[in-house]
């Protein structure tokens, strides 16, 4: 069995899109100027896979990796 | 004033204010690509025009040799006098600039003034819809924008059409015009130092008061100045670009029978429908002069020339949208550059996109069928913002 999916988000490259927000809100979250961050350790849940992979290829930043564990 | 030689060779010679080029720009790009990933112009005292998603994206990252200090490509290039932080604001002043702008315009903050923007929809709708047909574009898409970016500021929604008529001042006739433009622009900066002055002897709860209590990097307040500019692009950047979103939309619904019965029928469609209209539909086309020679995309690039920076061009690139030519409401992956890319990405997309939404969902509500007009034709603004300024549509089913 593959392991987990790992998100970060690049806080240099992230310019506030909300992209990422809005397609996986279980995933990131953003701070008071709305740059996004992955919220917790960052570790995919196995049934929000698709949407990490949806945010990451919607980031019009190219902003967010996704590793696995 | 002279009249521009029409265009009888686009890659050579091109000129976005080209009637041909507000009508239909589309065709033009896709034959200034498959020419080259950049073009120059000779026009407006030398532009270049990136055509493909990756060239718009390299030189919208490189401040190092392409400054925002001009955003704008016009006729005569005068000496910048009035700015407006944080757009036309280059590193290192642009990041403190743009930082005070940001908490404003985050998701959760644009959120409370949906419902304020749906009464004002509803609204605009309740003055038409019991007529047979309605120009969609000055009574509906035009007063959205302009409310919203008002009640947000804290002026009075009714002062919308001086500031309509200011941005159509700046941004469509300034490009030929500077005399007019230094008109607009002037009675804009009395516009808001009233304001300003007001605010001071009386504090309010509104954007206004938030940028002037704001404090710089020097951890002092705003000047005057700097209010003032940050204001100035509020207004031109908030208004006639939502407008022109909201309008092309609508267009493309009026057109689409397909589309818009599957948007009332699967609601949930709705966000990749506003970024699929948002990526088709582009209304911003931004510009940077060029500082220092650099080469992009293998052509060289010369100081001394503007750079029409196409973020709608680089949105219909195929090598990077598959179908780039189709409007696919569904479209799963869509990284599109509607509001920019890199620093200067649009502090108000957030504004934009609940703006956009509403509009959508409020008219299809209350308006599931209509189509365009036959007898009235479409016409679309020249420039920088393109979008529909006429919108002629018959309401209600076929008969």
């Amino acid at each position: 069995m593959a392991g987990k999916l790992k998100i970060h988000v690049d806080p240099d490259k992230c310019q506030g899109h909300s992209r990422c927000k809005s397609l996986a809100p279980e995933l990131f979250e953003l701070d008071d100027y709305g740059y996004a961050h992955a919220i917790g350790d960052g570790v995919v849940p196995e049934d929000l896979e698709d949407k990490a992979w949806l945010a990451k290829s919607n980031c019009p930043e190219e902003a967010i990796d996704i590793t696995e564990d | 004033m002279n009249k521009p030689v029409p265009v009888t060779d686009w890659v050579s010679d091109f000129d976005h204010t080209d009637p041909r080029w507000t009508e239909n720009p589309y065709p033009i790009w896709d034959e200034l690509r498959a020419a080259s990933p950049v073009v120059h112009t000779d026009r407006f005292l030398g532009v270049y025009m990136p055509t493909t998603y990756e060239a718009v994206k390299a030189i919208a990252y490189d401040t190092e040799h392409f400054s925002s200090r001009r955003i704008i490509v016009r006729n005569s290039r005068p000496p910048i006098t009035q700015t407006a932080p944080p757009i036309t604001s280059d590193p290192p002043e642009h990041k403190p600039a743009k930082q005070l702008l940001l908490p404003p315009f985050t998701p959760d903050a644009t959120k409370k003034l949906e419902p304020r923007v749906r009464e004002i929809c509803n609204e605009l709708i309740d003055q038409f819809i019991s007529d047979p047909s309605v120009d969609a574009a000055a009574r509906y898409t035009k007063h959205i924008p302009v409310r919203a970016i008002a009640h947000m500021l804290g002026i009075p929604e009714a002062d919308g059409d001086l500031f309509i008529k200011w941005i159509h001042e700046i941004l469509e006739l300034g490009i030929t015009d500077e005399d007019t433009m230094m008109r607009a622009v002037n009675e804009m900066a009395v516009y808001f130092v009233g304001h300003i002055e007001a605010r001071k002897k009386q504090p309010t709860d509104d954007l206004i008061s938030t940028l002037m209590h704001a404090k710089g990097p020097d951890g002092q307040p705003l000047s005057d100045m700097h209010v003032l500019g940050s204001l100035r692009l509020l207004l031109i950047a908030g208004i006639d670009t939502t407008w022109s979103a909201i309008g092309a939309s609508l267009w493309h619904l009026a057109k689409t029978p397909a589309d818009r019965e599957r948007l009332i029928a699967e609601p949930a469609l709705m966000p990749t429908a506003i970024e699929e209209f948002l990526r088709a539909f582009s209304p911003v086309t931004m510009a940077r002069e060029v500082i220092k020679e650099t080469a992009i995309a293998g052509c060289p690039v010369k100081p001394d020339n503007m750079v029409l920076l196409s973020f709608p061009a680089a949105n219909r690139d195929p090598a990077m949208f598959p179908d780039a030519d189709k409007v696919l409401i569904d479209r799963k992956e869509n990284r599109h550059a509607a509001f920019g890319l890199g620093i200067h990405r649009c502090v108000g997309s957030n504004l934009a996109r609940m703006e956009m939404t509403v509009a959508i969902e409020e008219w299809l509500k209350r308006i599931p069928d209509f189509r365009l007009d036959p007898a009235g034709r479409v016409t679309w603004s020249e420039g920088t913002v393109r979008g529909p300024r006429q919108l002629p549509l018959l309401l209600g089913a076929a008969r």
